[in-house]
């Protein structure tokens, strides 16, 4: 909240009142800096920029102290990020200091989208805010804040112009990251060389339309430092963590044939400027446009995409509730509809199965009643054999029943004939 | 106590050559704290005539209520009420807005059921306020109006705590940071208020009532101090709107015929414990209790309230470390796993009922066809039967037949023989 708040406040008819004495609040920012620093501060810089610019090198220099990292190759096959996180402290001051460098950036043959693991990596560190800032128990006062706060652009000192590849990546980052662009290993330019080079870096950077990172102007105690800064932008800076005798004292410096190049000499290079802008002055203020500009921007988007939104002003005030209800009741909604198709879909099939299981049965039973006819018919016939052969068995029975009964009659009468002839002619003689 | 748990990233301690320079990060904190101006909200309750008016007026030094803004005592209520003033105060270029919620009617009716909603409601409905701020697509500065502090106003009666005051403790202790007082304590002597804190200590123990608790330090020097504040509590305060002079001094005091009673005097009460407490030393420790404990827990358990219904509540334990929409993710990705199962098991029946089905109907065919086999052999058996009947009924005719023929050709050659016999026979 700037002081616009209170402005707006007072605006709003919150009277002031006089104190007829100390009060005592004026320790409230002592007490929240103390809150602070016991809580220990987190800072995160990315660093984007081509194999062999200095990158690891400035960082060192920039923090006095070795960090880890080989040199890297240039045959990487793609873009991927290495984080490391230190923790560092001076006086009583703790810092977690965390420094992310895009590996293999710019070596590719087609490097159309070296910029998408960057966006990917940033966007990642937003998505885990949010969802911890989302979550029903959550600890944010305690999480350890991995969004990047300042991203360093390497430019390459070729004197002449931006390189496409920084131009799209910039522009793919602005609205995602505080931007600082700096000219690497500067002591390849000439002055004159370098100034045509920032003029002309800046006027690219204006006409297409990439913001980087400005630092704040409002507050009246770094007003005046910082717009002078902001017009030295970007800075050409020159690394090294190697240590030359100037005089008595022992200064960075890289040594050449023809001079030594001092780091901290702010007639050599930007490096002074560079340290007093990104730590000793504004290292708040990137913090703070981190969370209130880029990662709002972020969550909103993202919110908006998974269709929340605000309801108008007019009506009642948006309730988190009332939306996550809505939400809840769709989706239940939708879920139970497949729940009910799917059911409808087995019954149907149910349905169509038993349709065709009784069709084969009643097949089955035409098949056997069928048979069964036929069965009978045969039946029938047999039956009629056999009355057939029955009848035949009678007549014949009967026939020879009265083939004997006539044998017997004729026996009988053959029998009395013969009685009689024999009688006759017993007679005879 | 805010815990700080560990943090799972790994990190690499590095020791540094020489002067960096974020040592000036505290500085820019500091810097950027005092632009943006502080907000502090402090609510009073307790029955009317326990002087809490006035006590805010000597807190702040200031004449919050006067004749142009009368104070809540200055009216008569009915009802209790939750009433907010919001004031402006400058000191030393640092910006407070100040918010006094003030609560009159607290206690005053009959009958005191429930006297504590409209309180509880008022606190609630702040948190609802930020909540929903802090849920906005859109999110534009949240002002923080939730309730930072409760100052709780016990009558001096010297024995102990009212039910009231036991009641409306125990309902508040989880939602905002009470702080007990014991008011009007020029009516006490030090031994019966050592009596009386004594007491109230240990009812408030009994109850398992959570008073704000001063978080302990780093530093030695400043746990002493906070150990001697615990010591004091409940704080007794004496509260004036008039300055008298003592001894020279103008000093804010109630002027008795036997004396003066110093507001600002550690012997007399303990008001300047309570001021330096409560704005030189702890403000800002009461608003981030208020916000990481006081304000989370509300928020939780809105959130548990929305994405639990209608799911049952022993599943949801371990689902509030989760936000409502990874949530609803889980469990669309659980509906979906059952739903496939659902699927395959009907499925599974399906497929086992049609076997049954189909089973049946091959037995059915395979009985019909048995039986049609048997008939089939039956009736073979019977067609052999009558074959056989046939060819004996045949043998036998034939043999008769042949019989007969014999017979028949015996009787022709014996007619025949006898007819030549008869030709012959007859001669002689």
């Amino acid at each position: 909240m700037a002081s616009t708040e209170i402005a707006r406040q007072a605006g709003e008819g919150v009277r002031s009142v006089p104190l007829a004495g100390h009060v005592g609040f004026d320790s409230m920012p002592d007490q929240l800096v103390n809150k602070s620093v016991n809580r220990g501060f987190c800072f995160n810089i990315l660093c984007v920029g081509e194999t062999g610019l200095g990158k690891s090198t400035l960082m060192d220099t920039l923090f006095n102290t070795k960090f880890e990292g080989e040199p890297t190759q240039h045959s990487q096959p793609g873009v991927t990020l290495k984080s490391n996180t230190y923790e560092l402290q001076e006086s009583n001051v703790r810092l977690k200091l965390t420094v992310v460098n895009t590996v293999g950036f710019g070596d590719q043959i087609n490097k159309e989208d070296s910029y998408k693991s960057i966006v990917e990596f940033i966007d990642t560190q937003f998505e885990a805010y949010l969802q911890e800032e989302l979550k029903i128990k959550r600890t944010l006062h305690s999480y350890h804040d991995t969004r990047i706060h300042a991203c360093l652009y390497f430019i390459a000192p070729t004197g002449h112009s931006l390189k496409s590849l920084d131009l799209v990546t910039m522009k793919k980052l602005d609205s995602k990251v505080n931007i600082i662009p700096i000219v690497a290993k500067s002591d390849a330019i000439s002055k004159s060389e370098l100034a045509k080079f920032k003029i002309k870096i800046t006027s690219e950077l204006v006409s297409n339309g990439v913001q980087i990172y400005q630092f704040p102007t409002d507050d009246e105690s770094v007003a005046e430092i910082n717009s002078t800064m902001n017009s030295h932008l970007p800075f050409a800076v020159v690394g090294s963590t190697e240590e030359v005798k100037l005089g008595n004292k022992m200064v960075k410096a890289r040594q050449y044939p023809w001079g030594t190049v001092q780091v901290e000499n702010e007639n050599h290079c930007d490096f002074v400027k560079l340290r007093e802008m990104l730590i000793r002055v504004n290292m708040e203020d990137l913090r703070e446009q981190t969370h209130t500009r880029h990662y709002e921007l972020y969550r909103r988007c993202k919110l908006e995409e998974m269709g929340f939104k605000d309801t108008d002003p007019d009506s009642k005030p948006f309730s988190l509730q009332e939306t996550y209800e809505a939400k809840r009741n769709e989706f239940m909604g939708e879920l139970q509809k497949k729940e009910e198709e799917m059911r409808q879909m087995f019954v149907q099939r149910v349905k169509e199965k038993e349709a065709e299981l009784k069709e084969a049965e009643k097949e089955l039973h035409d098949k056997f009643d069928r048979l069964k006819k036929l069965h009978q018919d045969e039946k029938k016939k047999l039956e009629e054999k056999k009355k057939g052969l029955d009848d035949e068995v009678n007549t014949f029975k009967q026939k020879k029943t009265a083939a004997e009964l006539l044998l017997n009659q004729a026996q009988q009468a053959g029998g009395a004939t013969t009685l009689k002839r024999d009688k006759e002619r017993k007679n005879f003689f | 106590m805010i815990e700080r748990p560990e943090t799972a990233v790994p990190s690499i301690a590095r020791n540094l050559e020489g002067y960096v320079g974020f040592a000036n990060l505290p500085n820019q904190v500091y810097r950027k704290s005092v632009k943006r101006g502080f907000e502090f909200t402090l609510m009073v309750v307790g029955e009317s005539g326990l002087g809490k008016s006035t006590l805010i007026n000597s807190l702040f030094l200031t004449d919050l209520y006067s004749k142009d803004y009368p104070g809540p005592s200055q009216r008569v209520k009915k009802t209790v009420q939750v009433e907010q003033s919001k004031v402006l105060i400058k000191e030393g270029g640092v910006q407070l807005t100040l918010t006094i919620v003030d609560t009159p009617g607290f206690g005053d009716a009959v009958d005191n059921s429930n006297c504590w909603q409209p309180v509880i409601n008022y606190i609630d409905s702040k948190c609802e306020d930020f909540l929903n701020a802090e849920s906005r697509v859109n999110r534009r500065s949240m002002p923080d109006n939730r309730v930072h502090c409760c100052l709780y106003f016990i009558a001096p009666s010297g024995h102990g705590l009212k039910p009231l005051d036991i009641e409306f403790m125990k309902r508040l202790h989880d939602k905002v940071n009470v702080i007990p007082l014991i008011a009007k304590a020029d009516t006490l002597t030090p031994e019966e208020c050592q009596l009386f804190k004594k007491q109230i200590m240990k009812e408030i123990q009994e109850h398992k009532i959570k008073i704000y608790e001063f978080p302990d330090t780093e530093d030695d020097e400043d746990n002493r101090l906070i150990r001697k504040i615990k010591e004091k509590m409940p704080l007794a305060v004496v509260g004036s709107n008039v300055v008298v002079e003592v001894n020279g001094k103008k000093v804010r005091g109630r002027q008795y015929p036997w004396g003066v009673a110093e507001v600002e005097n550690g012997e007399h009460c303990d008001f300047t414990v309570l001021r330096n407490m409560l704005i030189r030393t702890h403000m800002q420790d009461l608003k981030d209790v208020t916000n990481n404990v006081h304000y989370e827990n509300y928020r939780s358990k809105k959130l548990a309230a929305v994405t639990c219904n209608g799911v049952d509540t022993s599943k949801t334990k371990g689902q509030l470390t989760k936000s409502p929409l990874a949530q609803m993710e889980e469990e669309r990705r659980e509906h979906v796993m059952k739903m496939k199962k659902m699927e395959a098991e009907m499925e599974q029946v399906f497929e086992m009922k049609v076997k049954e089905k189909k089973q049946k109907l091959k037995d059915s065919e395979a009985e019909l066809e048995r039986r049609h086999e048997q008939m089939k052999r039956n009736l073979e058996a019977q067609y052999k039967e009558l074959e056989e009947k046939r060819r004996v009924f045949e043998e036998e005719k034939n043999n008769w037949e042949t019989q007969q023929r014999i017979l028949e050709q015996q009787k022709l050659d014996a007619s025949k023989t006898m007819e030549k016999n008869k030709k012959k026979g007859k001669i002689f």
